[in-house]
């Protein structure tokens, strides 16, 4: 490879997925090579990374090829032609594997596209491949995928966050300008948070979940992952929408959010902080930059409010009863019957124990856990106590969201209360596992909209620390617009954007 | 460790729950998982806490009702396709290992 | 297996014991397409060609509800007299089993769509009168059906001994109502004939709505019978068990009687019920032990995460209710009364499920004696022999008005109808069109006849010879002799004019 195209390769990945569209739009360079380039990064970084599970070359390069063909022909082009998407593992793609981190489910090829996918296609998006995750979306680190984890590319002895590290690594590795995610209680926003990147977690209902393998759902929610906010929402445009094959869909209007994203205006909007979620157990660079970006905010001329949100604090306890109480249901199927992983058929077991040892052996110990105690709260006696609870609070959660919107137009906390921690810190603790999300799940459990961004590095590890935005239902272009404001502000004040500090691979 | 509600999941219990679940666990991963899952239960023990008897149920984020499908038929999924990711095929069903139980 | 149960006489047992009853029926829904996806529900496909990844369960898929599944479930809940819930939800029944795709079966359970019903049932007695016992439901919920298992290896093509099994999930997600009685108490000796009564004109209630072919034979109708005893003259409420298999309205019947006979044995011997499932035994008509139930079956029912609440508005339950037939008991009063039959005669034209077409048969202008001896006699013959309904053999109520208008008109007799009625139900056309195509009128052109009649009479000289001597009885025997000759299509009534014509 020559200098020149050295250089070009590496203009090309580090390129805004909006850029490389125009470009490929304005005939400048064919998706072609813009596939090609990301291609060829993957090969040199994914050994370090692991951010991918499946990486579909020929695939790839025959939907890059299909998109130069448009382009030459002149016919229309859709919003993201042309332009390489990472796809979350999670997501059914025909004829190609699709594992959700699971080794139940190691060589699977789904007879379907889910929802998100044919939207995918449909936007004239190249898909890379399939990224890695924690094992059925859970985790927060990625170390609970079967496959092996996905490592920080701000320092590779780190955890990219979960359960969506994968999607957020390959972003920060530059081997995708845009990925899929899917955010159950925080698994798009804490990656973002912890690699430098951006992730919204769409309003409930708004990104279908046909075709996404469930985790929990009532709290299941895909989404787009970028590098800066406009991007995003170029990718939350093209995936948000009504679908018909997923009752819980939305069929009402949607916000434009990129338009929102273009906005960046703050001036006379009020602000919220939630109370509930700062302070103690925050690391001190965290809120340190916290409150630099909300200084950013009022700046720009945001009135910035404390508001209280007090059933917060029982948002960890609900959520940790109702996903898996869901997840013990939804991975119920996953018994070695019609498909995926077998163990024991030896004609010496019965079909309860061939699916006894089929789940032992393909689920990791996260997910044995998890349906375990869903099992629990779920069965007779208990009920009441744990799952119905969880429910109530889940109501009071939607409640105290509902009056601190009625006072504000978004609330803000940091996203996650700790930048990247050391892979193995917490494996055989998951209780302290779990706390990585107390600022992420209360808009999972009220089923609205939040996105993350980064707000710079924390002094005292140099690592990337996430903003977060929390706005109403169906509110998702506020995001955009506060965070295109705060992102415009710091990347001017910085003199460039966060993600070209991360360290070459 | 007994948790606030004075539940514990012992090794007993979670034996149950585990072939309630279908999962044929070790003893070494009963005797682990059970401190883990006891532990689990204490930190969400406290959803007893609030949530008064008036409080709605919310099993649903958004307020949606009567979401439903005309009866038509639509095409199927290719049956080779279907067949060829199964563990075993015969006869172009699903070949699964005997079932003890009830006629 | 266990050893052959002891058993009271049944006389005894219910003179001992009341018996409670119970009743979970399951009705498969005749829509379209499947309870969550668009997947066809036909009886009969090739193995797996009706599946999609829902139906299959498959990783991401998401269900949908059929929405004229919702329809048929209210108006079987209207026709039972229950109240619709302004809101319901699906639920998810937790368990493991290899025809279930999903582990889970999407069912209803705190929250069903129809509840608080009942049904008049009139229990035919044995000195021809009926007494009427109104069965209470509980609640009519709606679910999906599971794959159907055949069961290979081993020597007996049952699960047990089986080495393994093979799945068809064509059956899995078709539309299934569960219909759940409360107890029926105070049945007494009647308790077998009530469960017959109960099952068979929940049949016709259902048939008559037309959601459902409600076939035993074919699984779209299925009853499970639930059945304790109480000593007499007590409130105390027996230990129950739940017989399946039952697969027929006599089976209903005689499953209850032998169940009663059985728990009335054990009890009396000192011993307890057993809380369990049982199965029917066609062949001895007994009871065997099925599954125990344990606290260890544990559905965990919560809501389902993937489905929305139902919440029919009052004006559509207002407008299916206008849609709805009239009851089938108080039709059947109006037509029993309209045609003036007995209690017996009209028992056998329900009996023989061809009110519709006898009513249908009236109304094109047939008297209805000569419609329902059509409908009863060769037509029910034929449904018979090739075991399907009545209105199924190929021949319409229009067609049949035909024949009898033909009969009438004297241009076909009774035996050439039945000749007419094969080329109708081959496709032949129209009666009218039969009888032009196969050339099989009547004949009533006196000259082939009067020849047949004069070589008859000239065969037959001493029959002359009584007729002419006045004794008319033996004219049957020209009849018949003209009608071999013409082959059976002589008009016998102007044979017998021109005979004594002839005879001058």
């Amino acid at each position: 490879m020559s200098e020149s195209a050295i250089s070009l390769n590496t203009e090309l990945i580090k390129s805004s997925a909006s850029a490389l569209a125009a470009a490929i739009a304005h005939r400048e360079i064919s998706s072609r090579e813009v596939t090609d380039a990301h291609l060829d990064r993957i090969e040199q970084v994914d050994e370090q990374v692991h951010a991918f599970l499946h990486v579909d070359a020929e695939g790839a390069r025959a939907q890059a090829d299909a998109v130069d063909a448009k382009v030459a022909a002149g016919d229309e082009l859709p919003p993201l032609a042309g332009v390489p998407v990472g796809l979350k593992d999670v997501f059914t793609q025909r004829g190609i594997p699709t594992t959700a981190g699971s080794r139940i489910l190691e060589g699977w090829r789904p007879p379907y596209d889910a929802t998100v996918t044919t939207k995918l296609k449909g936007s004239g998006a190249v898909i890379l491949g399939k990224t890695n995750m924690d094992e059925f979306a859970m985790g927060s680190s990625t170390e609970h995928s079967g496959y092996g984890p996905t490592r920080n590319p701000w320092d590779l002895d780190r955890i990219p966050g979960g359960s969506g590290g994968g999607s957020a690594a390959a972003l920060a590795a530059f081997e995708a300008p845009l990925t899929v995610g899917t955010d159950t209680g925080g698994s798009i926003r804490q990656p973002a948070s912890v690699t430098g990147t951006v992730g919204t977690k769409p309003t409930y209902g708004s990104v279908s979940r046909f075709g996404l393998i469930a985790l929990a759902s009532s709290l299941d929610q895909g989404g787009p992952c970028g590098r800066n906010v406009a991007d995003t929402a170029l990718l939350h445009q093209a995936l948000a929408g009504h679908d018909e094959r997923d009752s819980t869909s939305w069929a009402g209007e949607y916000p434009d959010v990129v338009a929102a994203a273009a906005k960046r205006d703050v001036k006379g909007m009020k602000i919220g902080l939630v109370k509930e979620l700062s302070g103690e157990g925050y690391q001190a660079g965290v809120s340190q930059r916290f409150d630099e970006a909300v200084k950013v905010l009022t700046d720009l001329g945001a009135e910035v409010v404390e508001v209280s949100c007090p059933h917060f604090d029982y948002a960890l306890a609900a959520y940790y009863l109702i996903l898996p109480s869901e997840a013990s249901s939804n991975l119920a199927r996953f018994d070695g019957m019609r498909f995926g992983l077998r163990e024991g058929d030896d004609g010496n077991h019965t079909v309860e124990q061939v699916m006894g040892l089929t789940r032992d052996a393909g689920f990791g110990d996260e997910a044995k856990r998890r349906i375990i105690l869903g099992t629990y709260a779920l069965s007779s006696g208990y009920y009441d106590a744990y799952y119905g609870q969880a429910q109530k609070v889940r109501t009071l959660i939607a409640q105290d969201f509902a009056a601190a919107f009625d006072q504000v137009d978004v609330l803000v906390s940091p996203t996650a209360p700790t930048t990247a921690f050391k892979l193995g810190e917490k494996l055989d603790d998951p209780v302290a596992m779990y706390l990585n999300d107390v600022a992420t799940i209360p808009v999972n459990l009220a089923g609205n909209c939040a996105m993350s961004l980064p707000i710079g590095l924390a002094p005292e590890d140099g690592l990337p620390v996430g903003l977060q935005i929390m706005a109403p239902s169906f509110a998702d272009d506020r995001l955009y617009n506060v965070g295109g404001a705060v992102e415009s502000a710091l990347v001017d004040s910085w003199g460039h954007d966060l993600i070209s500090e991360v360290p070459a691979l | 460790m007994t948790s606030e509600t004075g539940n514990t999941l012992d090794v007993a219990a979670v034996a149950r729950l585990a072939e309630l679940a279908r999962i044929s666990l070790s003893d070494e991963e009963l005797q682990r998982y059970s401190g883990q899952l006891d532990q689990i239960l204490h930190s969400v023990d406290k959803v007893g806490e609030v949530a008064a008897d008036d409080v709605v149920p919310m099993s649903h984020p958004q307020p949606l009702v009567n979401v439903t499908r005309p009866d038509v038929n639509k095409p199927c999924v290719d049956r080779e396709e279907v067949l060829r990711q199964a563990p075993a095929v015969e006869d172009d069903r699903f070949r699964v290992p005997q079932i003890l139980g009830e006629e | 297996m266990s050893n052959v149960d002891q058993k009271v006489p049944f006389t005894e047992a219910v003179e001992a014991f009341d018996p409670l009853l119970g009743f979970e029926v399951h009705v498969e829904l005749s829509t379209k397409s499947k309870m969550f996806c668009a997947c066809p529900t036909e009886f009969g496909a090739e193995p797996n060609t009706q599946v999609c990844p829902v139906c299959l369960g498959l990783p991401g898929s998401m269900p949908v509800v059929n929405q004229d599944a919702i329809e048929s479930t209210i108006k079987i809940g209207l026709a039972l007299n229950c109240k619709i819930a302004e809101s319901s939800r699906f639920a998810r029944k937790n368990y493991f089993y290899p025809d279930m795709p999903k582990d889970y079966q999407i069912s209803q359970y705190d929250e069903p769509i129809c509840y608080d019903g009942y049904l008049d049932v009139e229990v035919p007695l044995e000195d021809g009168t009926k007494k009427s016992v109104r069965v209470e439901i509980e609640r009519v919920h709606m679910e999906e059906d599971t794959g159907k298992l055949t069961h290979a290896g081993g020597a007996t093509g049952r699960i047990q001994g089986a080495d393994y099994s093979i799945v068809d999930y064509n059956r899995a997600g078709v539309p299934l109502i569960e219909i759940v009685t409360k107890v029926v108490p105070d049945t007494g000796a009647l308790a077998p004939e009530v469960g017959r009564a109960y099952v068979t004109q929940l049949r016709d209630l259902v048939r008559g709505l037309k959601v459902s072919d409600v076939r035993m034979e074919q699984g779209s109708l299925r009853c499970d019978a639930n059945v304790s005893l109480m000593p007499a003259g007590t409130s105390e409420w027996g230990t129950r068990t739940e017989t399946k298999n039952v697969n027929s309205f006599k089976s209903v019947e005689q499953a209850i009687r032998s169940e009663i006979e059985r728990q009335a044995a054990v009890l009396q011997s000192g011993g307890k019920v057993v809380q369990e499932t049982r199965h029917y035994q066609e062949t001895s008509g007994t009871t065997t032990s099925g599954r125990e139930k344990t606290d260890a079956e544990d559905y965990r029912y919560f809501p389902e995460p993937d489905l929305v609440p139902v919440e029919p508005s009052a004006e559509w339950i207002e407008e299916l209710r206008a849609g709805l037939p009239e009851a089938p008991a108080k039709r059947v009063a109006r037509l029993q009364e309209a045609w003036g039959l007995s209690d017996f005669d009209m028992q056998s034209v329900v009996n023989a499920g061809a009110l519709d077409v006898v009513e249908e048969t009236v109304a094109a202008g047939v008297d209805q004696a000569a419609a329902r001896k059509w409908w009863l006699g060769e037509l029910a013959r034929r449904a018979n022999e090739q075991g399907v309904e009545i209105d199924q053999v190929g021949v319409t109520p229009a067609d049949v008005a035909g024949i009898v208008a033909l009969i009438d008109e004297g241009k076909i007799n009774d035996k050439l109808a039945r000749e007419v009625i094969d080329g109708v139900a081959s496709g032949e056309g129209t009666p009218a069109e039969v009888v032009e195509a196969r050339g099989l009128g009547v004949v009533s052109d006196d000259g082939p006849l009067i020849e047949a009649i004069d070589q008859a009479l000239a065969d037959n000289p001493d029959v002359v010879e009584k007729l002419r001597e006045g004794n008319m009885q033996p004219v049957g025997v020209i009849i018949g002799a003209v009608m071999k000759a013409t082959r059976g299509q002589a008009d016998a009534g102007r044979a017998r004019e021109l005979i004594i014509e002839r005879l001058g």
